[in-house]
């Protein structure tokens, strides 16, 4: 956008992928080969990266989680065996699959009413055992909700978060990744939308050697509208790797997806994978995914792909934009020549780039917990 | 009343080509409430003295001195000098996305003052410096410079000097590829802060037509890195007719 080193990419037309339907599914880890950079889904990994997140055998990981207990939200454990379990979405990939496996039991969140406040869950690890984890979120009809995972301490995790919002339900669920720095966190979320139904999705990633979510939207009825939003930022060797897809299947369905991350030292590296398909039958389909980028220093990479696929010409919209740009010492000259100091200089930057999205979460003390760490950041490589 | 003086000052750049010396001994010295312009030649290194001035890491320093009240600036960091009451505006102000016009004036006052501003006043008095450089209310919220039009960069120069009060300001042809209104209107501005604040200015401009606006005490030719004469107002308009050939074959 300007010039300054930025690569703008941004236009209606599209980049096709193999049809992203056709992705194999699986919940048994047999199925998926073992894992390779070699393979698309996993190119920009190696796989010791995932710490023995690809092991046939994982954990438990019932003891570390926690939550509030309010009106309007029951909360359970089940057996995994349970025909909810893999209802809304099964795994796509090994990880995904080895997780799926191994979680005897389920977290199952159910909002049936109108939450006077965010229903909040803890996740609190204490060992880099590879463990696994199986999370289902059901909003009910009609139900209105803040749901907020928020992940710390040590763990070396596969996730799958089932989201389930039914007709005329809305749900901001936001999650939160900020373990420790030697910590490795997998997730992959399957959210399914009723009719009318409306689904804000944030992700924030900011601590752990290796953050990967894919979430997944699918619109299963028409007239609904999700915002999928996500935050990262990565210090020197942290590894961050979103993948967003959004599945139109139904007409009259609106997704925006933004994404925006901050990258800082050596071999800090991030990617952005979003894709987004509009079905034959998503007729009035109204999508724009975004991704942008900032590099702080020299020695960061930061790889952004768009891909939208479109069967039906019949939409509203369809566009998608993707921008890495860095901040440079023409930027930092400038602010301090207006009596900013070199660090307030690039929170300046930094903070005004991201906070955006966090703040549309509507939860303030999650906006100023992450300010603080954001700041940390800031001063590591 | 306030000085900056610059003495004997020498400048060099890196260049793939090894060093190249810019400035060779230039000597200026500026008391609050004069103007003096500055005018010469493509890359007769104006920008290179205003830049040395704000400190660019770019340029280093091979001779001379700059003092501002006896104070030594090249100690002083970039922000420091800002702080000690020094502005440039930049011939080339530069996009800075994510960060809001309002954010960062707040910040920057904030930072130059060492305290934040009084909000109710502060939101009026930037309401009213953007009114009066004509600019629209909805800059605020834009991210800074990012999609201005030249002239609009230029307005948003003027706007945090007017907010930010400095002692001595350096316009770096803050004219170019301003529209007539524009030119009045941005004129006005510099001529209200020098009045308001007694400020010291260094224009940079290739064109005497600013001149009719803002009325220059003094004017220097500079010339293949130093100051090559000095005279008043007189002499813009003798360039203006006969070009800065003699200076260059005295060369
Ligand atoms: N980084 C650099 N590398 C090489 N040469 C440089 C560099 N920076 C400045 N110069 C050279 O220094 C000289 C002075 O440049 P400067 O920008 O100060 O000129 P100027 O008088 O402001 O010119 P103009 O009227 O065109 O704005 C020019 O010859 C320019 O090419
Ligand atoms: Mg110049």
């Amino acid at each position: 956008m300007s010039q300054h080193g930025l690569s703008e990419h941004s236009h209606g037309s599209f980049v096709p992928l193999q049809i992203r339907s056709e992705r194999p599914k699986s919940t048994s880890v047999s199925d998926f080969a073992a894992i390779d950079s070699r393979q698309d889904l996993w190119r920009y990994l190696d796989a010791g990266q995932l710490k023995g997140l690809d092991q046939d055998v994982l954990a438990e990981y019932e003891a570390q989680v926690s939550f509030s207990s309010i009106p309007g939200v029951e909360t359970y454990w089940l057996e995994s065996s349970n025909e909810i379990v893999g209802s809304v979405g099964t795994p796509e990939d090994r990880v995904a699959a080895a997780a799926y496996t191994n979680a005897s039991k389920t977290l199952v969140v159910r909002v049936t009413g109108e939450l006077s406040e965010p229903f909040r869950i803890q996740i609190n690890g204490d060992s880099l055992a590879p463990s696994a984890l199986h999370v289902f979120i059901e909003a009910k009809p009609h139900s209105k909700s803040t749901v907020v995972l928020n992940y710390q301490g040590q763990g070396v995790l596969g996730e799958n978060v089932e989201i389930s919002v039914s007709d005329e339900a809305s749900l901001n669920l936001v999650t939160v990744q900020n373990w420790s720095a030697d910590s490795v966190h997998v997730s992959a979320h399957f959210a399914k939308l009723g009719r009318n139904a409306n689904l804000k999705h944030t992700v924030a990633a900011f601590g752990g050697s290796l953050l990967r979510v894919t979430p997944i939207t699918t619109f299963a009825a028409p007239g609904s509208e999700v915002e999928m939003n996500g935050v990262y930022f990565a210090n020197s060797n942290q590894h961050i790797e979103m993948r967003p897809f959004v599945d139109h299947a139904s007409p009259n369905c609106k997704s925006r997806v933004t994404y925006k991350g901050a990258l800082s030292g050596e071999k800090a590296h991030t990617v952005w994978i979003g894709d987004v398909l509009i079905r034959v039958a998503a007729e009035g389909t109204d999508t724009y995914e975004l991704n942008r980028n900032l590099l702080l220093t020299d020695g960061a990479r930061a790889d952004s792909v768009p891909n939208l696929e479109i069967e039906t010409g019949e939409i509203v919209g369809a566009g998608h934009a993707s921008a890495s740009g860095r901040f440079d010492d023409e930027q930092l000259f400038y602010l301090q020549a207006r009596g900013i100091d070199e660090l307030s200089a690039r929170q300046l930057v930094v903070m005004g780039f991201l906070l955006e999205l966090l703040q549309k979460t509507d939860l303030p003390d999650i906006v100023e917990s992450l300010s603080e760490v954001l700041q940390a950041k800031l001063g590591q490589k | 009343m306030a000085k900056l003086e610059i003495i004997n000052l020498g400048v060099s750049v890196e260049t793939d080509q090894g060093t190249k010396q810019i400035l060779r001994g230039v000597d200026l010295t500026i008391n609050s409430g004069e103007i003096h312009a500055i005018m010469g030649p493509n890359g007769s290194g104006k920008s290179t003295l205003a830049y040395s001035i704000a400190g660019h890491p770019k340029y280093s320093i091979t001779q001379g001195q700059i003092l501002l009240d006896g104070e030594d600036v090249l100690e002083m960091s970039v922000d420091e000098r800002a702080k000690a009451g020094l502005f440039l505006a930049m011939q080339y102000p530069v996009e800075i996305p994510g960060v809001s016009v309002s954010n960062f004036l707040r910040t920057a006052k904030t930072a130059i003052d060492g305290e934040a501003p009084a909000l109710r006043t502060w939101i009026k008095d930037v309401k009213d410096a953007m009114e009066s450089l004509r600019m629209d209310p909805a800059f605020s919220e834009r991210n800074v410079n990012e999609g201005f039009s030249g002239g609009e960069k230029k307005r948003h120069e003027i706007l945090q000097m007017e907010l930010l009060k400095p002692k001595f300001a350096v316009l770096d042809e803050t004219d170019s590829g301003l529209d007539v209104d524009a030119l009045r209107v941005v004129s006005e501005g510099v001529n209200r802060i020098h009045q308001d604040n007694n400020m010291g200015v260094l224009l940079i401009t290739h064109y005497t037509r600013i001149l009719n606006y803002i009325k220059p005490d003094f004017v220097h030719v500079f010339v293949d890195g130093k100051i090559a004469e000095e005279g008043g107002p007189e002499l813009a308009a003798k360039l203006e007719a006969e070009g800065y050939d003699k200076y260059q074959k005295a060369h």
